[in-house]
């Protein structure tokens, strides 16, 4: 059963991923992003990470894609506006060299790496394990984050509004 | 594997059930609260017409019989895809609700919720947080300019007050100490002071008001705003497909007045009787409830029947019309006699644990049902007495008012926690 939804779930992640690279029209990206954070979600819970499920539908498919679909339908660009640039061959060339020796190097870890795992806990993925990690373990980077974030709402402010 | 189908399907038609009959208090308490009789034409056999009731019936045969146009130059796919959307996103949310207490039943514990997550009120933030999809999906591929200036209204809005409505849960959150929705209800226990709106009156008007622009309704309707943009996001459809839309509007409402009386009033909680209490007395609690639901009979049947044989005298309509409340009048007479004598039967047959279990969880259901509803006609009413906001009116009062006063009321709420 779980494996059966997994790749149910894991299927859709990825058909909907390469949805947003091939479609040409902007809302229909846009949209098979939201499934495919679905997709990612779905598999969070799986995991018995349910916080975490529930923040990306929350955080990613909720606020996020809901302003970069704001964004496009406010531009509204019709599909004819979108020309295709011209695009260097020997840039296609780079990207799939880069990717092939991405690939060798996951295919050398995952032969040599050894897969145990310790047994999760009880209360592993609940709230209050995550809060707790969050505000004890790994406070540090969690401030930082938050400063970045505010550092990037004033930025927005300054730029949008130059004579305030 | 039943059990969890029964549980998933149940919220659905509680919500396609409490539809009909909320459009039916829609129109008529606009009637009454703008002096005019409302809907009492459309009746079943020229008999029955139950103030306007049938209405709803006659208005599912029309939207049900009429043309789906599909416009010319449309997307396809997102034009049929939106009210789909809109409808399954607003019905989700009821999966986290509590409806009773949980209860063991054989060995086995029942909890009456779809799902009780670790993260139950996220989940609620998550899912209200994607029904601005249907609205801006159906905006935009409508290809039309009003259609797309009602979608983009909408996620603006919706974006703004989805900040403030978490910043107000945030509060109760503090107090509650948990997130999931079956400890909040219980934790507020059956005594009054010690519910939300007692504990937190400021998170719950934030919220209560945040909830009035996430469901879109009046005095926050901007997305629809027929004397700015024709009908806003939905005008371009027609049938079933704007019947989703404005059906996916009343289920909203029905989960925002749920979210609100599990947050704030309590959820199933029936004042000052526990569910300790009522398990105790379930044969008491029955028969006082069966005896007063009686009365209640005996009183409208004959309050009725007077006023048919009054209508029938004086040939008040003229037509077979004057015999409706003569008709209803009777069958409430005859209720009030059956509960009379269930009431009176009922003594000694009373009670094995089972029975108490049941008779305690379907109280409780019906007590979480009417505060429901309750909320239900609170949107209806406010929606008849404020006029629309403008715009730039609805983004000061949520960015200016109401989300320094939700971060003020998470300090106080903290401060008054470390007093104490």
């Amino acid at each position: 059963m779980e494996s059966i939804l997994f790749y149910i779930f894991g299927g859709l992640t990825v058909a909907t991923a390469l949805g947003v690279v091939f479609f040409r029209n902007p809302i229909s990206s846009a949209a098979s992003l939201v499934l495919s954070f679905f997709g990612i979600a779905a598999l969070y819970a799986m995991l018995n990470a349910h916080f975490l499920a529930v923040i990306q539908v929350l955080v990613y498919a909720g606020a996020i894609m809901v302003l970069f679909i704001f964004v496009i339908m406010l531009l509204n660009l019709q599909a004819d506006e979108l020309h295709e640039k011209p695009f260097p061959k020997i840039y296609l060339l780079l990207t799939g060299l880069v990717l092939l020796a991405f690939l060798f190097a996951f295919a050398q870890l995952f032969q040599s790496a050894q897969w145990i795992f310790p047994p999760i806990s009880e209360s592993f993925g609940s709230i209050k394990a995550v809060g707790r990690l969050l505000f004890t373990e790994y406070l540090v980077p969690f401030e930082y984050s938050s400063i970045l974030l505010l550092v990037a709402v004033i930025a927005g402010v300054v730029l949008a509004k130059k004579e305030l | 594997m039943i059990l969890i189908l029964a549980k998933i399907l149940v919220p659905f038609l509680i919500i396609f059930n409490i539809i009909p009959v909320l459009i039916w208090l829609e129109r008529k308490g606009s009637a009454y609260i703008q002096d005019r009789r409302g809907p009492n034409r459309a009746s079943l056999f020229g008999v029955i017409r139950l103030g306007g009731m049938i209405h709803s019936l006659a208005d599912v045969i029309k939207l049900l019989m009429k043309e789906d146009i599909m416009p010319a130059r449309v997307n396809k796919f997102f034009y049929v895809l939106a009210p789909f959307t809109a409808m399954t996103v607003a019905c989700m949310t009821f999966a986290v609700i509590p409806f009773a207490a949980p209860m063991v039943w054989e060995g086995v514990n029942f909890s009456f919720q779809a799902a009780d997550l670790n993260a139950g009120i996220l989940y609620i933030l998550a899912i209200s947080s994607l029904g601005v999809f249907g609205i801006m999906l159906a905006g935009w591929s409508s290809n039309n300019k009003y259609t797309l200036l009602g979608g983009l209204r909408s996620s603006a809005q919706m974006i703004s007050y989805e900040i403030v409505m978490s910043l107000a849960i945030i509060s109760v959150l503090m107090m509650g100490g948990s997130l999931e929705l079956s400890k909040v209800v219980e934790d507020q226990s059956v005594n009054l002071l010690h519910w939300n709106f007692v504990r937190q009156p400021v998170a719950c008007l934030l919220f209560t008001v945040a909830m009035f622009a996430e469901t879109n309704r009046l005095p926050f309707d901007l997305p629809e705003g027929e004397s700015e943009i024709v009908a806003g996001y939905h005008l371009e459809y027609s049938s079933m497909k704007f019947a989703l839309f404005f059906m996916a509007e009343y289920a909203n409402m029905i989960i925002a007045s749920a979210v609100i009386s599990s947050l704030f009033f309590g959820g199933w909680q029936i004042p000052f009787a526990s569910t300790d209490f009522l398990r105790a007395h379930a044969g008491e609690v029955l028969k006082i409830l069966l005896v007063v639901l009686a009365i209640g009979h005996l009183c409208a049947g004959l309050g009725l029947v007077k006023r048919g044989r009054k209508n029938i005298k004086a040939k008040k309509w003229g037509d077979r019309g004057d015999y409706e409340a003569l008709i209803l009048g009777m069958g409430a007479l005859g209720g009030a006699f059956l509960l009379a004598g269930i009431s009176a039967y009922i003594w000694p047959l009373i009670f094995t644990a089972k029975a108490s279990l049941i008779i305690t969880a379907v109280l409780q259901v019906g007590c979480f049902l009417t505060k429901v509803l309750f909320f239900c006609w609170v949107f209806i009413w406010v929606r008849w007495t404020l006029p629309r906001f403008r715009y730039d009116q609805l983004m000061k009062l949520g960015w200016k008012y109401m989300m320094p006063v939700s971060i003020i009321n998470i300090f106080a709420t903290g401060a008054v926690m470390l007093v104490k």
